[in-house]
């Protein structure tokens, strides 16, 4: 029997969905940001990019120059030209080499917007061979084996091996907000003003590209237009480039991409190519998995190191199998770099894994989700890197709810007469799929211990005010860890303050990514709200103000003693929990052109308990949403290393009508060291999606190992289909 | 460089403006008057983020002149309210979660608003159809249905208020 | 190698006429007049500097070129200003020209059709227009009028290479006639997505005492397959028809499909037009 949730005590704050507490200003329309902020002397900002994929910059020139005009270049960087991440590989503007064709090379700046656009800059590029196929890469930047049992035990071991490979393209965050940022010189270092989602990262890379001390380069995040991901690293580059002209000129600088430039320089998530070999017995257990995972990393490191490493920490899907071998390298490529996108790496391995799965199902001749069920991880069984998994385990659970509430069993059989009927008539086909998948919160292994994040809470006269620098970046940031607060200090959620990510006013609590905000930056909230009423005691806020003076506690990540992580071996707890989710996906595909509409989604996730249950769903649906795009719509056409579809009108985001209903069941099964339970919500609903679409398409008929299936894609296996029915 | 005066009138007050002749409706409510909750997603009219009313019709402040309003009546974002009082569809908006980043949800509340004038009690279809002209890349759209089911509701059961009279007056008018 | 070069958009003239013939003898006056309805296309092509024009004709205030009207002989006369909402909104369109509206409702978003207008549609001439197959279907009539007088060119001849159509610097698309059509209209739009999109391939036909069948996106112009009408009239199997349909297109690789997906589809939305006319 799988296990139950537990019955949850009964809470007065978290568990209810009020309204978000920056939503009355944003459906009035007062909400700021960047774009909309306005500076005395502002001057905007414009980049000059390369143009071939590979060479050098051999130097430029520049026609008329209107008065006023100010122009960077690399030698006006103070300190070191890079930006500061993983590596310091990537320059913050061209010297000399250019390894992708959107690399800034030159930075300018002028008050008047169309004099800025009216500025000719011609760049003198030596190109040379750039390697556009990852498949040909023999550059890597991080390669990770992990190692369970021993693999040829496990092919001995199974009656059948099914091999196979599958492949995911580019996809763009496509934020609503383009990135921006406002640099404002200050007497003795810079203010920044950004659309972003981690305000220590850009200080951090300020800091060594400017030369200058922490305490004079301060980030404020303002209202942020979504993230995805994509305002992780990106804008550690665009606050730097912002900064060196507002050096330069000694005035304020706002620098907005337009949506071209946006998509066309910014990173993407990473393509990616994974290939399966499998050992099963007959009964359908799994023996053997056999994993090779290859990122195409694009001209620089960034985050691809980690995107790989929660790749492959997701590659063998929420099954259990005691002999595993998982290889994974991240390759790097002369497109403009890939970074963090929702999911991070683990969308694209858990694609691979669920697809393989349908087709050992189908090699087996068993049913794809008894096969599930015989081999999803249960508690007490064990991860790929020896992880032994705890009462939270909820794959099974997952499974059977998604299965109970898409009446799957059924769908499938009338699916399957419907179909036969429609190959003869040649009308609309249908499929039903299905996929399980689980998603780590939080940093890898050891992250969260290095990081060492630190969140406050300051007592104010009413009540207290939560510092942090996790930001909001519309997933609800602000009102989940007031809920928290409020719930631990027993008070209504109306005495609670949040201040703005100002890393002068706010403990550095870490990077807003990884799912990690509500269940590592909740959870030592918490704790402040636990030593917030412990030190209050019997007095009122204002007695106690009155009294003591000023409070402001201060707490830290604190590891939970069982967990061990060996970073050398990949062995060890991975993550300090894992949510699990299942994803039912109908669709219709139309032979006459071979599009696929989405009818109907069933998502089923287990994030440990809903600090805000409305706000949880919507992270489920948006993530449902952009998953089903990734798989079906959402194209980079690349172009001798250059995005060609960067507008809005070639790249198909999806619209309302693209877009399935959608049921959505959050199950609770909590993690011990979340905030009443909490585990991470953010990124797990886009692992499933993608798998799910093309699972139905199997069930179709269809078999497709490549995403985007775009209708050019599929199309000659429609009509193959239908040429051999008629 | 050469400019041209334009008088407007936006959300009910006449503005003159002198304004290059390529500047939009867009460029003007933001840069000139200062009117920053109409949003610049695109530039190209397809995230429908700049949507704004012109007597009353949904239009892309991107792809609209500036020029070609005088003498309408350009109503954004700033108007949907009165006073603190929020509009129907703005507080069911944020009571449903149909707001998340917030930057799509001006030009949502803008089209919204256009079509619960016209159409009192859409269909599903209706509003579907109503909306596909905007995008939102955070919400997968579920929570605004709900929202604008929900305002639809509130607005049939309490009388019209000024400037939704207003705005179907100068429908009916014909104007455009 | 320049690059991100500027559309340097401040250069640009707007002249606002105060009538037909006010508009007609400005651009009589100047050849290089650019005459803007919707600016649905010519907008982004300014915003985004591939238009090299810079003095433009608004057309806005010429409200006489907004009409929806039938005369009694039963041809429909669409102004040139009619926008795809007015399309919708008409019964009049409803009942003679149902695949116009058809066309409009999937033109584009609320705010889009509440913009765009048939005159500037057929003036851009974009390969991809998606009403334009729908007048070519219905073998329509393109108004053109100068200071020197009308002329009238059926729409067959008005589209004569990539963008480039019949009119005459000195004209303006005044209206739109299409004759009574007698047999079954027909429309599809296969767009890149579900709303908001460009069409990838779009097919617009009629099925009466003769059939008409044209097509966007698949040449550099949108066409009549007047092969395929052929084979279809002459009641020869639907594969001698996708035969000779696939002699007559052109299709290419862009950004938003290929040149197999749009002749596979071609012939596709060919064998629906006939089933669903039948």
């Amino acid at each position: 029997m799988p296990p139950r949730p537990r019955r949850p005590r009964p809470l007065s704050v978290v568990g209810t969905s009020p309204p978000r507490l920056e939503g009355a200003a944003k459906v009035a329309g007062t909400a700021r940001y960047v774009d909309d902020l306005e500076f005395p002397g502002l001057l905007l900002g414009r980049t000059i990019r390369s143009t071939v994929p590979r060479g050098e910059l051999l130097g430029w020139s520049m026609g008329r120059r209107p008065r006023g005009l100010h122009v960077v270049s690399a030698a006006d960087i103070p300190g070191r030209n890079a930006i500061a991440l993983l590596e310091p590989d990537q320059p913050c503007l061209v010297r000399r080499e250019i390894r992708h064709a959107a690399e800034p090379v030159l930075l300018l700046a002028h008050e008047d917007r169309d004099a800025l656009a009216s500025v000719a800059v011609e760049l003198r590029e030596r190109p040379r061979k750039a390697q556009l196929d990852v498949r040909a890469s023999r550059s890597f930047c991080k390669e990770i084996l992990i190692e369970k049992g021993n693999l040829s035990r496990g092919f001995a071991r199974a009656d059948r091996i099914v091999e196979g490979e599958y492949t995911t393209g580019h996809q763009e965050q496509l934020y609503v907000e383009t990135q921006g940022v406002i640099a404002v010189p200050e007497k003795d270092g810079v203010t920044i003003y950004g659309s972003l989602q981690c305000p220590y990262y850009v200080q951090k890379a300020l800091v060594e590209l400017l030369s200058l001390p922490p305490e004079r380069v301060r980030i404020i995040q303002v209202e942020t237009g979504g993230g995805f991901g994509g305002k992780e690293e990106y804008p550690s580059m665009i606050a730097g480039h912002a900064a060196l002209l507002a050096l330069k000129s000694g005035r304020p600088v706002k620098l907005v991409y337009d949506r071209s430039e946006d998509m066309l320089a910014t990173t993407k998530r990473h393509p990616s190519i994974v290939r399966h070999k499998t050992g099963v017995r007959r009964d359908g257990s799994l023996t053997a998995m056999q994993i090779d995972v290859l990122l195409d990393a694009g001209a620089y490191v960034t985050l691809s190191p980690v995107v790989l490493s929660r790749g492959v920490l997701h590659a063998a899907g929420p099954y259990r199998c005691e002999d595993v071998q998982i290889l994974g390298r991240a390759a790097m490529t002369n497109t403009p770099p890939n970074g963090a996108f929702r999911g991070f790496g683990a969308p694209q391995t858990q694609f691979a894994v669920e697809v393989h799965m349908e087709r050992i199902a189908e090699a087996l001749g068993i049913d794809p989700l008894e096969l599930r069920r015989r081999n999803a991880l249960r508690p007490g069984d064990t991860t790929a890197t020896g992880q032994r998994l705890g009462a939270d385990c909820s794959a099974l659970p997952c499974l059977e709810s998604a299965v109970r509430r898409s009446r799957f069993v059924a769908r499938r059989r009338a699916i399957e007469k419907h179909n036969a009927k429609a190959r003869v008539s040649g009308g609309p086909l249908r499929g039903i799929g299905l996929a399980l998948f689980f998603h780590g919160s939080g940093f890898t292994g050891a992250g969260e211990v290095k990081l060492a994040s630190r969140a406050a809470l300051e007592l104010t006269p009413t009540g207290a005010r939560i510092l942090v620098a996790s930001t909001e970046i519309g997933q609800g940031t602000r009102t989940i860890l007031s809920q928290i607060v409020a719930e631990e200090l027993g008070w209504p959620l109306s005495r609670i303050e949040v201040a703005d990510p100002d890393t002068r006013e706010v403990p550095d609590s870490g990077p807003t990514v990884a799912s990690r905000t509500c269940m590592i930056v909740g959870e030592i909230l918490r704790r402040c709200a636990q030593s917030l009423k412990r030190a209050l005691g019997r007095m009122t806020p204002r007695q106690y103000l009155a009294k003591n003076g000023p409070l402001v506690v201060t707490e830290q990540y604190d590891r939970p003693k069982s967990m061990h992580w060996d970073d050398v071996h990949y062995r060890g707890d991975a993550y300090g929990a894992y949510g699990y989710g299942c994803d039912v996906i109908e669709l219709e595909i139309d032979p006459v052109t071979a599009e696929v509409r989405p009818a109907e989604v069933t998502a089923v996730q287990d994030i440990g308990r809903a600090i805000h249950p409305v706000l949880a769903a919507g992270q489920i649906e948006g993530g449902t949403a952009q998953g089903i795009a990734f798989a079906l719509a959402e194209e980079v056409v690349m172009r001798d290393g250059r995005m060609a579809n960067a507008q809005l009108t070639n790249y198909a985001v999806p619209t309302p009508l693209d877009t399935p209903p959608m049921q959505v069941e959050i199950l609770e099964f909590p993690y011990g060291h979340g905030p009443f339970g909490a585990k991470g919500v953010g990124e797990m609903p886009i692992d499933g999606p993608s798998p799910a679409v093309v699972n139905a398409l199997r069930h179709a008929g269809l078999d497709i190992r490549d995403i985007p299936a775009v209708p050019e894609r599929i199309a000659g296996l429609v009509d193959s289909m239908r040429g051999a029915a008629t | 460089m050469r400019k041209i005066l334009l008088r407007l009138r936006v959300n009910g007050a006449h503005h003159e403006v002198a304004v290059r002749p390529s500047a939009t409706v867009l460029d003007v409510v933001r840069d000139t008057l200062h009117l920053t909750g109409t949003k610049r997603g695109c530039d190209m009219g397809t995230c429908g983020c700049c949507t704004v009313l012109v007597d009353g019709r949904a239009r892309l402040g991107c792809l609209t002149l500036a020029a070609e309003v005088e003498g309408c009546e350009v109503r954004t974002i700033e108007s949907l309210r009165e006073g603190e009082q929020l509009h129907p569809l703005q507080s069911a908006f944020a009571e449903c979660g149909a707001a998340q980043c917030g930057f799509c949800t001006p030009g949502f509340l803008m089209t919204c608003s256009a079509l619960l004038s016209r159409t009192p009690t859409p269909t599903p279809e209706q509003v579907k159809d109503a909306i596909s002209g905007n995008l939102c890349r955070c919400t997968g759209y579920t929570k605004m249905y709900e929202a604008i089911d929900r305002a639809a509701a509130q607005m049939r059961t309490e009388p019209a208020r000024e400037p939704e009279l207003s705005s179907r007056e100068a429908v009916s008018g014909g104007s455009r | 190698m320049t690059t991100w070069t500027s559309p340097a958009i401040s250069s640009m003239r707007l002249e606002r006429p105060r009538s037909l013939a006010h508009a007609l003898d400005l651009l009589e006056a100047d050849r290089g007049l650019t005459p803007m309805a919707g600016c649905t296309d010519l907008y982004v092509g300014i915003h985004f500097g591939s238009l090299k024009q810079r003095r433009f004709l608004d057309l806005q205030p010429l409200a006489s070129l907004r009409k929806i009207q039938k005369r009694p002989d039963g041809t429909l006369v669409l102004g040139a200003l009619v926008t795809y909402s007015q399309c919708l909104d008409s019964p009049l369109v409803a009942r003679a020209l149902p695949m116009l509206a058809s066309a409009a409702k999937e033109i584009g978003g609320v705010q889009i059709r509440n913009r765009g207008t048939l005159g500037g549609n057929l003036g851009n001439a974009s390969p991809a227009g998606d009403t334009l197959p729908v007048f070519l279907a219905a073998d329509a009539t393109v108004v053109l009028a100068s200071a020197r007088g009308v002329r009238r060119v059926p729409i067959s001849q008005f589209f004569l290479g990539y963008r480039k159509t019949a009119r005459r610097h000195n004209e303006l698309i005044t209206e739109i006639e299409v004759p009574p059509i007698a047999g079954k209209q027909w429309f599809r739009k296969v767009g890149t997505r579900a709303a908001n999109a460009i069409s990838k391939v779009v097919a617009a036909g009629v099925r009466g005492e003769g059939i008409t069948f044209a097509l966007g996106a698949v040449a550099p112009v949108a066409m009549r397959a007047y092969a395929a009408e052929c084979a279809l009239g002459s009641a020869l199997p639907l594969s001698e028809a996708h035969r000779a349909l696939r002699s007559e297109i052109t299709p290419i690789d862009d950004l938003r499909s290929t040149a197999a997906y749009r002749a596979r589809t071609a012939c596709a939305l060919l064998t629906q037009f006939w089933s669903e006319t039948r």
